[in-house]
């Protein structure tokens, strides 16, 4: 992968993958600043989800970049191509939609053939395109129905197709697999990931799911107001966000107060290493990962700064979260359900704090841990 | 409660059937009713187009049959006016243009503004609505200098669709309002522009096809509007079929055709009434 905005690599099937590139990109709504000069490159054949809270800016970034709002200021380039003000017809984007978006009077196979048709390609190879497409989200024997006749998650996999049938340079996603039940949206999601490996096609992915963010992009964009905050593989921007919001937004932390000193902080007796070594010395909060502390039932004595209560205890399957009071602030725990199992409400327990490196905040330190936006 | 419980049956089965036995009475007494309003309203309006049938088929002796009055529909021609037959074709030509050109002018625009300037949806609605709260005498007296202007160019009373279009925009416009809602018009017009279509391909083969029924149902209005409009067209010294008909019952002998004629439009309407509605099921049913 190159950083050049005209470098284009080829995949397997010699199809030419493309780099995008935004620049300076803003965007108003009345006051309102929806996108606040945003840089975002996607390499080659990448896959980048957007991932933010409600109005951070994650879906105004696809619909410009697919040309369905225009910027107020800014540059688009796809392939070294500059599209800032072409029109969304001509921009050669496929793009699968939140809401079902299959035209309802047209078979499934109609659908997927809608943009060849459109590119007035022969009607032999315009089915056998289709059918090629079909066959990719494994649909092929759907394709004379109509969507009213197919499951949710059938839909998005017909709208998915559709997108590729076009063969476009870019791929856009926004929140397909939101209105889909857990099950569904799992399997589609690995769905989406393997079509866009074997397709080798460049892609942004927006969604407001963490979970699906981290598990199917190469990098993740976490914005917030219209600004990019980080971006970077998955496991970086969980195990070192750049800014306690990211921290705070992607998986759960534990608000501890603590003092900086010397590029470490301690936390009530634990020295943890800092995420940025340059943090100046001080008090702060230090935002630790729940599965980065441990709890060991029973207490050596009857207070500790480590020592503490067990309010409750939730299964979440393989592993479960343990709430416990320290000393009138509450700390999340997450372990393995099977050494989770001898501990109850109320039991005494001591906490380990694993020495990852974590990051600080300035502000004060609330009472509880911050869930996820 | 207990003494007159069965032994076999609990006093909770008992109380609980005693529900079920108000609620199929309660069902029996709403049953009745609607038969009754049914019976009521069909026979207020079955009645007086019965007696418009039989008066039809009235023959020349009084109490008698004859199919007379219906085999003159063709061949009809009242003293002064021209044929009824030629009044027949004016104004089922006139429901056609009116149709189209409502169609032509309604759906687009309705699809742009929801797609592009929803700003002006309330503009257009009071716009279209405005036609159904201004009195028809008070739409001559507008539209008299506009048709004298008209007149210099074109005679023929054709030219009544320009007013049957204003007169059908709130009835269209309430049809079509209820289509467009009824789908996803952003979406759908996104996912086909991303495709790269035209605005006139999203408008034309995506929006309007899903908008079927509501175009027919539009239709369905604007032609009956036409096929019985009267007032305009007599107030505009025009002749169309309800206008030659009133003409007629003033003039002829044989009242029979007027009426006959009258039935036969009130049929052609119910029988297309009865051909969108099939049209329109057939769609539902595949998709």
């Amino acid at each position: 992968m190159t950083s050049s905005p005209v470098t284009r690599t080829q995949d397997g099937a010699g199809r030419t993958a493309v780099e995008v590139r935004m620049e300076g990109l803003s965007r108003h709504y009345g006051p309102v600043v929806a996108l606040d000069r945003l840089d975002l490159t996607l390499h080659p054949g990448e896959l980048v989800a957007l991932l933010g809270p409600s109005g951070c800016g994650k879906t105004t970034t696809l619909r410009l970049l697919a040309g369905l709002e225009d910027a107020d200021s800014g540059y688009i380039s796809v392939g070294g191509k500059d599209l800032t003000r072409v029109s969304a017809a001509k921009r050669d984007m496929g793009m699968v939609f939140q809401a079902y978006s299959l035209f309802p009077h047209m078979t499934v196979r109609q659908n997927v053939a809608f943009g060849l048709r459109l590119r007035r390609i022969g009607s032999a190879q315009r089915d056998k395109r289709a059918l090629e497409m079909l066959d990719l989200v494994g649909l092929s024997t759907q394709a004379d129905r109509y969507p009213h006749q197919l499951s949710g998650g059938q839909q998005q996999r017909v709208a998915l197709a559709r997108a590729l049938a076009i063969e476009p340079q870019v791929l856009l996603l926004d929140e397909p697999l939101s209105a889909l039940d857990a099950k569904v949206r799992a399997q589609l999601r690995d769905e989406i990931r393997r079509i866009q490996l074997e397709v080798g096609i460049t892609t942004l992915f927006v969604t407001h799911d963490q979970e699906e963010a981290l598990a199917i992009a190469d990098r993740v964009g976490v914005m917030r107001e219209g600004h990019l905050e980080q971006l970077a593989p998955p496991t970086e921007v969980y195990s070192r966000p750049a800014t306690p919001f990211v921290a705070e937004f992607v998986g759960l932390s534990n608000r501890l107060s603590g003092v900086v000193r010397g590029g470490t902080v301690e936390v009530r007796g634990c020295t943890l290493p800092l995420v940025d070594s340059n943090t100046p010395d001080g008090e702060a909060v230090a935002l630790v990962r729940p599965e980065a502390v441990s709890l060991t039932p029973g207490a050596s004595s009857e207070s500790g700064p480590l020592i503490g209560t067990v309010i409750a205890v939730s299964f979440l399957g393989a592993t479960s979260r343990v709430t416990v009071d320290l000393g009138g602030t509450s700390v999340l725990a997450q372990l393995p359900t099977s050494d989770a199992t001898a501990l109850v409400a109320g039991s005494r327990v001591t906490l380990t704090i694993r020495p990852d490196p974590v990051l600080v905040s300035a502000s004060s330190a609330g009472p509880a841990a911050e869930e996820e936006a | 409660m207990a003494a007159v419980t069965a032994l076999n049956e609990s006093p909770a089965a008992a109380s609980a059937g005693q529900p079920r036995g108000m609620q199929v009475r309660r069902r029996r007494r709403l049953n009745v009713f609607r038969y009754v309003v049914f019976t009521v309203f069909g026979l207020f309006f079955a009645l007086p187009l019965l007696a418009m049938l039989r008066f039809s088929l009235e023959g020349a002796k009084l109490g008698t049959w004859s199919l007379t009055a219906w085999r003159q529909i063709a061949s009809f021609q009242g003293t002064g006016v021209p044929p009824l037959i030629s009044s027949i074709e004016l104004t089922l030509e006139l429901a056609v243009i009116t149709c189209v050109v409502m169609l032509v002018l309604l759906v687009p625009t309705m699809i742009w503004i929801r797609l592009r300037v929803q700003w002006l949806t309330r503009t257009m609605e009071v716009l279209c609505l405005l036609p159904l709260t201004i009195p028809a005498i008070v739409l001559v007296v507008g539209l008299g200098p506009i048709y004298n202007r008209i007149q210099h160019y074109e005679l023929s009373a054709l030219m009544l669709f320009w007013v049957y279009v204003i007169l059908a925009l709130p009835f269209a416009y309430r049809a079509l309002a209820a289509g467009l809602s009824a789908i996803d018009v952003t979406t759908l017009s996104e996912a086909a522009r991303s495709l790269g279509a035209s605005w006139f391909t999203v408008i034309v083969r995506v929006i309007a096809p899903n908008m079927r029924q509501a175009i027919l149902n539009a239709l369905l209005l604007t032609a009956a509007l036409v096929l019985g409009e009267f007032t305009i067209a007599y107030l505009l010294l025009y002749n169309n079929l309800q206008e030659e008909l009133y003409s007629i019952s003033r003039n002829t002998p044989n009242a029979g055709v007027v009426y006959s004629t009258s039935f036969a439009a009130l049929l052609f309407a119910f029988v297309l009434l009865l051909i969108l509605s099939y049209a329109g099921r057939r769609r539902g049913g595949r998709g």
